[in-house]
């Protein structure tokens, strides 16, 4: 991307759906609001702050749009939330919108030192919104189950 | 829910007209309170469940009903292949047959009273809850499609439980024409050392007692008096069920305009029943299926030893085992003919009336048991399914109190601590892994379980027969 939307910090938040979560990243980039968007359902497991980055995941993903792309992309982490327990401190993202590389920093989760949020099941279409918004900042969220 | 946008058809019956590309109207179950304080976002849902090729007769919402994804959680619909029907993975979900068991012990109060905080400590000690946490079984390869294949009857056939127990779950503890081969791999990864495990959120281990009897003859046949200690264990397909579910959502919302389907919402992926994507999910649901009641005869067999232990009088049998989210193939009478229909159940719990052959001999006459579980701190209720409940709802009924409000409010609110502390005083154990996670399952940030239960009653979904109150309660 090119334009940077000018003021615009990168940030996550967790924003409320009846039963479930919605997250939501917003970034000067596409690939900064997927990163926020990335550490929001982290923060919904476990503090960011208390993971040590002790290893890279690097993962992929292809989709036709940007907004399966980042239903593929969250995912993606939670598989290796799931199958290999892992936890996540931050990521790293370059897409374009329809191809992913992304790398997710963390540890294996070790319930003496860290404290679980949800267990996300999945990434949803609910709340799905990949866009830029009149001040040029990107933004990524949508529903996750859990 | 603005009262305006229904038609108030009774006292609990609530309809949405057809509108735009709606093919039948939504009806919502509900006394004017509960109904009143749905989200606008049911209203959009239901309507948009009613839109999917083939559906039949209505798009139901149940009246724990709240916001879901694609369909509302409590959302129920029929589709007949016949008319070129679907179904939706999700209109499904993603816990595949997240569901209730409940056992009864054989034990009074007065009992387990002495050994509560013993019992609870075993029970969190040898029950698996919680994230990360995982099971003893480790299953790969050939193992991994028998348990696929056999649901709790592979359970059985490991030495986890009798074959009496299979009588009391549905389908018989086996779900057919599951097809372990329509499984991705990465399903069955998630899945390789979690069966044995409650999972978290909102999946529970409760020690319960039978606080108050509503149908005399039919708690008896079911084996409910006042004061019975009972087991009741919430969960559901953990990670496989999960990963089915994201993988075709993602396969039905792409494929969608290639099977000639509009979708309202993407959330609502659907294929044909008579396409190889819709054959295949259902080979793979059906395999969820099997895997939840796999789990849910697992974590049993370990009730069972953690009892033993600690009070070896007590006799572990299932009263009954109804799951949650799935999609089932049904005969139905529809104006007056048999059909065979495809009903989607999310959040919804089915309720067979009394004399429908699915129902084990010795509680044909009383029809399907009902388990509506409550939150943490409240009650739970035993139903039973009722005639008038195929006309209604395709035998469906309610599943639970249903939030009231968000998790991300529930934490904004309360403190973990506060709330065990809470509950401690009420007379109720927690043991948990997660302060966190208890605050979100915070009893305050459900619907009143009985105003949900007393809507299903006097609607005819399902009457009431027994109110139970927990003791203690193991939660994910």
């Amino acid at each position: 991307m090119t334009h940077h939307a000018a003021g615009t910090e990168p940030r996550w938040e967790h924003f409320p759906h009846d039963a479930d979560l919605g997250v939501r990243g917003t970034g000067r980039t596409l690939s900064e609001a997927f990163e926020q968007a990335a550490l929001a359902l982290a923060a919904a497991v476990v503090d960011p702050g208390a993971v040590h980055p002790s290893e890279t995941t690097e993962l992929r993903c292809e989709a036709p749009d940007a907004e399966l792309l980042l239903v593929d992309w969250l995912n993606a982490i939670i598989f290796e939330m799931a199958a290999r327990h892992r936890c996540f401190a931050r990521f790293e993202v370059a897409t374009d919108g329809k191809r992913l590389s992304g790398r997710a920093v963390g540890e294996r989760f070790d319930p003496t030192r860290h404290e679980a949020g949800v267990e996300p099941k999945g990434a949803t279409y609910t709340a799905l919104r990949v866009s830029r918004e009149a001040d040029g900042a990107w933004v990524a969220q949508c529903v996750v189950d859990v | 829910m603005d009262l305006g946008l229904l038609t108030r058809e009774s006292e609990h019956v609530w309809r949405i007209e057809p509108h735009g590309a709606m093919r039948v109207p939504g009806v919502l179950y509900g006394d004017e309170r509960l109904i009143r304080a749905l989200d606008e976002k049911v209203y959009e849902q239901v309507s948009n469940v009613a839109m999917l090729p083939g559906i039949v007769a209505a798009s139901y919402a149940m009246p724990d009903a709240h916001w879901g994804y694609g369909f509302p959680i409590g959302g129920v619909a029929a589709f007949d292949a016949d008319a070129g029907g679907v179904v939706s993975a999700g209109g499904v979900g993603f816990d595949i047959s997240c569901g209730v068991r409940t056992l009864h012990t054989g034990l009074k109060l007065a009992d387990v009273a002495p050994v509560r905080e013993a019992l609870a400590d075993a029970l969190f000690r040898d029950v698996p809850a919680g994230m990360g946490t995982t099971g003893t079984i480790r299953l790969t390869g050939d193992g991994m499609d028998a348990m696929l294949a056999g649901g709790a009857r592979w359970a059985v056939e490991n030495g986890y439980g009798t074959r009496a127990d299979l009588e009391r779950i549905e389908e018989r503890g086996c779900m057919a024409d599951a097809l372990p081969s329509a499984v991705s791999a990465q399903a069955k990864k998630r899945q390789q050392d979690e069966i044995g495990t409650l999972g978290s959120g909102n999946h529970y281990l409760e020690i319960q007692r039978v606080a108050e009897i509503f149908d005399a003859a039919t708690a008896a046949a079911f084996g409910l008096a006042v004061d019975d200690v009972v087991a009741t264990i919430h969960c559901g397909s953990r990670g496989l069920g999960h990963q089915i579910g994201t993988e075709f959502l993602r396969s039905m919302a792409i494929a969608a305009p290639a099977h000639g389907i509009r979708l309202p919402d993407r959330e609502l992926a659907c294929a044909p029943l008579r396409s190889e994507l819709g054959r295949e999910y259902l080979g793979a649901m059906r395999a969820a299926i099997n895997c939840a009641l796999a789990n849910r005869q697992v974590i049993t067999e370990l009730v069972r030893r953690t009892f033993a232990r600690i009070l070896p009088r007590a006799r572990l049998d299932v009263l009954y085992d109804v799951s949650h989210n799935t999609c089932k193939l049904e005969e139905h009478r529809v104006d007056g003919a048999a059909k065979r229909l495809f009903v989607h159940r999310k959040g919804a719990t089915r309720a067979f009336g009394p004399g429908h052959p699915a129902l084990p001999e010795d509680l044909r006459p009383y029809g399907q048991p009902v388990l509506v579980g409550g939150s943490m701190g409240t009650a739970s209720y035993v139903l039973a399914g009722t005639d008038a409940g195929e006309r209604l709802s395709f035998s469906s009924a309610c599943h639970g109190a249903g939030r009231a409000m968000s998790r991300h409010q529930a934490l904004k609110t309360w403190r973990g601590r506060d709330v065990v502390a809470e509950l401690a005083r009420n007379g109720i154990l927690i043991r948990s892994r997660s302060l966190r996670g208890v605050a979100e399952e915070a009893p305050a940030a459900y619907k009143d379980v009985g105003a949900v239960v007393d809507a299903t009653h006097a609607a005819g979904l399902a009457r009431k027969v027994a109110r139970v109150e927990p003791l203690l309660c193991v939660k994910g």
